[in-house]
């Protein structure tokens, strides 16, 4: 069954723009990509959007759904009353472009700054071994698809841009917890998720958990155990008197801080 | 004309008047909790000041265990060091429970979005011009939350000796259980989950290691904390309702306003 969907889409650039009305005609079980897909094909041929696996899987059509930060090819309109008005914007943390499409780069600034995996020697026959208890742990982070919607949604660089260069947002802290947590990785970079990358500047309201696509337990799993292990760097007096007195954990050995 | 703001309506954004497009009733949650913890606030304020109504025989209010100051006879289990104290005997081990809340990592993001608006829900602008989260004092002392924590764990130990005491009836013999008993019990077990689901007890049971494969017996407590830990912020909730009814039922018991059904 079809019927006429009315979209309110953002049409714009750097210099201004405007929501703008359109009526169009989608049917069961399409999504709001589609509708966007069927708006530029039919009355807005230069209609900006980002997109390109419709599948969920690119991380590329990121954009905000009646104010909420969602992928569009994976928000089904059977989600929404046919009557109601559905709201497309781009995202409303990065500098617009035009009309859907942001400039994301911020991310990239901030992948650069992350140092990468540095494991240690291979063993004798060339290799290198980890058990299956510690690949899978970092399973869950390895799902994330760059989409930045959590960038997107988090409060600390969505209403505040001052706070972008010191920054680094969630879906780093992510990285960061995955490498701190590899066994094979040589690095500490506790002292530097702390520092340069603001991972106190989090307050865990756990926007960017609510908003992933991939469903990735962001502040439970990453940014709580990254900002606890910080603790155990910077705040907690037991893990430093341990140190001076040589009571070290063997965990840590082989790690030199970035 | 150019925005000079810094947030979603800043001069390289699309711009958008509305500060929020969100169509849903966002502003519920916020509400909600606002509501309910400036009611369990105040409650707990006069409760905790009050300095009288808090044992039943044999039952001892949550917010006065364990009862170290100039308290009523049969109160102190663990004796009286602080007998001198001026003041309600609660107001000297009420740190510990309410500093562990405060810090909590569920309540942190309960009271940020309710009280302080930062944010008051996702996609939704905050109020504030400036922000710098935890990095400075007060807030950078939240990452005191692990002291917390081997505080709430005496503290459960205690409140769990409670328990076992309140399987007597009012002449103190063994073997009885009444309805206060029953709450105390539900209580406890409530209390026990929001602490052991706690996310610093997740990290130093095992969170913390690099090699699981390394520490088997750590990384299946880890494994138990992790499964209770996606229910924290509900156990935080239900224990903060039982502590305040457990409370409740002894104040009206001790006043006299009704009388504890016993079981046997």
């Amino acid at each position: 069954m079809s019927y006429d969907l009315t979209l309110r889409v953002w049409r714009g650039d750097a210099d201004g723009g405007e929501l703008g009305d359109y009526t169009v005609e989608v049917s069961d079980g399409e999504v709001v990509l589609d509708a966007i897909h069927r708006l530029q094909a039919t009355q807005a041929g230069d209609l900006a959007v980002r997109w390109n696996c419709k599948a969920g899987k690119c991380g590329s059509c990121s954009a905000e759904i009646n104010g909420r930060p969602r992928l569009l090819c994976m928000t089904r309109l059977s989600d929404f009353d046919p009557s109601e008005t559905i709201t497309v914007t781009p995202m409303r943390s990065f500098p617009v472009i035009r009309d859907l499409v942001t400039d994301v780069s911020f991310n990239y600034e901030k992948a650069r700054e992350l140092p990468s995996f540095a494991p240690g020697p291979r063993d004798d026959d060339g290799k290198r071994r980890m058990m299956q208890v510690d690949v899978e742990r970092g399973q869950e982070f390895r799902k994330c698809i760059e989409c930045f919607l959590c960038q997107n949604t988090c409060h600390v660089v969505r209403d505040h841009e001052e706070n972008k260069p010191a920054f680094a947002g969630p879906r780093f802290f992510l990285r960061y917890a995955e490498l701190d947590m590899h066994p094979l990785d040589t690095h500490d970079r506790r002292e530097l998720a702390q520092g340069a990358a603001g991972l106190g500047m989090c307050n865990i309201t756990k926007c960017c958990t609510e908003v992933c696509p991939e469903g990735i337990r962001i502040t439970d799993n990453a940014i709580i155990p990254m900002k606890e292990r910080v603790v155990d760097r910077k705040f907690d007096p037991l893990v430093w008197l341990g140190n001076r007195i040589g009571i070290r954990s063997k965990d840590d050995e082989g790690r030199t801080e970035v | 004309m150019a925005s000079t703001d810094a947030g979603v309506t800043g001069p390289t954004r699309a711009r958008i008047e509305e500060r929020t497009l969100r169509q849903d009733r966002w502003w519920l949650s916020p509400l909600a909790t606002f509501v309910v913890f400036t009611a369990f606030v105040v409650y707990a304020t006069v409760r905790a000041f009050m300095g009288r109504d808090y044992y039943a025989s044999p039952y001892l209010s949550p917010f006065y265990s364990p009862c170290l100051g100039d308290c009523v006879e049969g109160a102190s289990d663990f004796g009286q060091p602080f007998q001198a104290f001026p003041l309600s005997a609660a107001l000297i081990i009420l740190v510990f429970p309410l500093g562990f809340r405060m810090t909590c990592y569920y309540y942190r993001k309960a009271y940020y979005r309710a009280f302080w608006l930062s944010p008051p829900a996702c996609g939704v602008a905050e109020p504030h011009s400036a922000y710098s989260g935890e990095t400075r004092f007060p807030l950078i002392l939240q990452n005191a939350h692990r002291w917390f924590w081997y505080a709430a764990v005496v503290v459960g130990l205690i409140l769990s000796f409670d328990v076992v005491l309140a399987f007597r009836n009012e002449d103190k013999e063994w073997g009885h259980m009444g309805l206060g008993t029953l709450l105390m019990l539900v209580n406890v077990i409530l209390i026990w989950l929001y602490t052991l689901s706690c996310h610093s007890c997740r990290h130093a049971v095992g969170g913390r290691l690099r090699h699981f494969s390394k520490h088997p017996v750590r990384y299946r407590l880890w494994t138990w904390v992790s499964r209770l830990n996606v229910h924290h912020g509900r156990y935080a909730w239900y224990s903060l309702f039982s502590v305040a009814l457990v409370d409740l039922y002894i104040y009206l018991l001790a006043i006299g306003a009704i009388d504890d059904v016993r079981f046997f």
